[in-house]
């Protein structure tokens, strides 16, 4: 038991530095698998163009329950903040990818110190972006 | 003596880990479904979401600008080519009811006064739309306010979506007279 104790504060105060470190590490800290990251935060759109797919992603946005903090429409970029409990603050930008393309990043961190590098929040967020993007094609009211 | 000194220990070790693991707590990850569209979704737009007709985006904005003025809201951002305005304010969280309640839980646990809810920010974004189709003339516009509540330690307590149906009733309301235009429901 008192060894269970010790290895537990041994390993929990190991894990700490981890929660504490410098900024210029923490600039340059991308997570892991880069490459990886990227793909799974990134989609191609056809058969739209940029400021319809910024239109529906600040729609999908507050469908999710993000307020919206900021939107350029010339550099193609939305952020929003959604506070549920927690907080989650996310970036999508939009980019014309050829003629009816566009590519869609988005990144999100969590709680104000955490990046998300889960892939199925993305694929949540993509899914109700398509929704959005097919449901601006309908006729409107 | 030595039996102590080995509890003493104990306990330490115990507190220490517990402490350790709360801490690595805070560094947990998002909450499962956090970025999935909610089954209120299409409840929630109808409240958040009101057409207006015979106006122009730009003039909507501006019209939402000077209603979030009047109720002392200061402007963050804007970007009127995308239909967007950020506004967020600061104000007072206190209850009377509440602060007398924790000085007098603070009394009987003879710990001093617990910490109560003392500041609000609250935030606004507004976003329209050109209904376009059908209806050349026709603008949507989505309020959405959330809230971030501070107790006396400046301590976030509360971090929320407001989705009260009183608060958008009376903002629509406001900005229906302010436009001197009928805000209808979707």
């Amino acid at each position: 038991m008192n060894r269970t104790a010790m290895v537990l504060a041994g390993c929990a105060l190991a894990g700490l530095p981890g929660c504490v470190s410098g900024p210029n590490e923490k600039i340059f800290d991308a997570g892991s698998g880069q490459a990886q990251l990227r793909s799974v935060q990134s989609r191609t759109f056809a058969r739209a163009d940029p400021e319809r797919t910024l239109r529906a992603t600040i729609a999908t946005l507050q469908d999710l329950g993000f307020v919206i903090d900021k939107a350029d429409a010339v550099l193609g970029t939305v952020s929003g903040t959604k506070l549920a409990g927690y907080e989650v603050r996310m970036t999508v930008s939009v980019l014309p990818r050829g003629p009816g393309q566009v590519l869609v990043r988005a990144n999100a961190q969590f709680n104000g110190i955490k990046a998300i590098e889960d892939p199925k929040p993305y694929q949540d967020f993509f899914a109700a972006l398509e929704k959005s993007l097919f449901l601006n094609e309908q006729p409107a009211p | 003596m030595a039996r102590a000194g080995k509890s003493f220990r104990r306990g330490w070790a115990s507190g220490v880990a517990a402490v350790g693991l709360l801490l690595l707590a805070g560094c947990g990850g998002i909450p499962a479904g956090a970025l999935q569209l909610p089954p209120e979704s299409p409840a929630n737009r109808q409240r958040q979401t009101r057409t207006f007709d015979g106006i122009t985006e730009p003039a909507l904005l501006a019209a939402s600008a000077a209603v979030l003025q009047d109720l002392g809201f200061v402007l963050d951002e804007s970007e009127t080519g995308l239909g967007v305005i950020v506004a967020s304010k600061r104000r007072s969280a206190r209850n009377a009811g509440e602060i007398a309640g924790k000085v007098l839980l603070g009394l009987l646990a003879l710990q001093g006064p617990q910490p109560w809810a003392e500041a609000q920010n609250i935030r606004v974004s507004i976003v329209t739309r050109p209904a376009g189709g059908e209806f050349p003339g026709r603008v949507l516009l989505r309020a959405t306010f959330q809230r971030v509540v501070y107790d006396s330690a400046q301590r976030i307590i509360l971090r929320q979506q407001l989705n009260d149906d009183e608060l958008y009733t009376a903002f629509f309301a406001r900005l229906a007279q302010g436009v001197f235009l009928e805000a209808r429901p979707l």
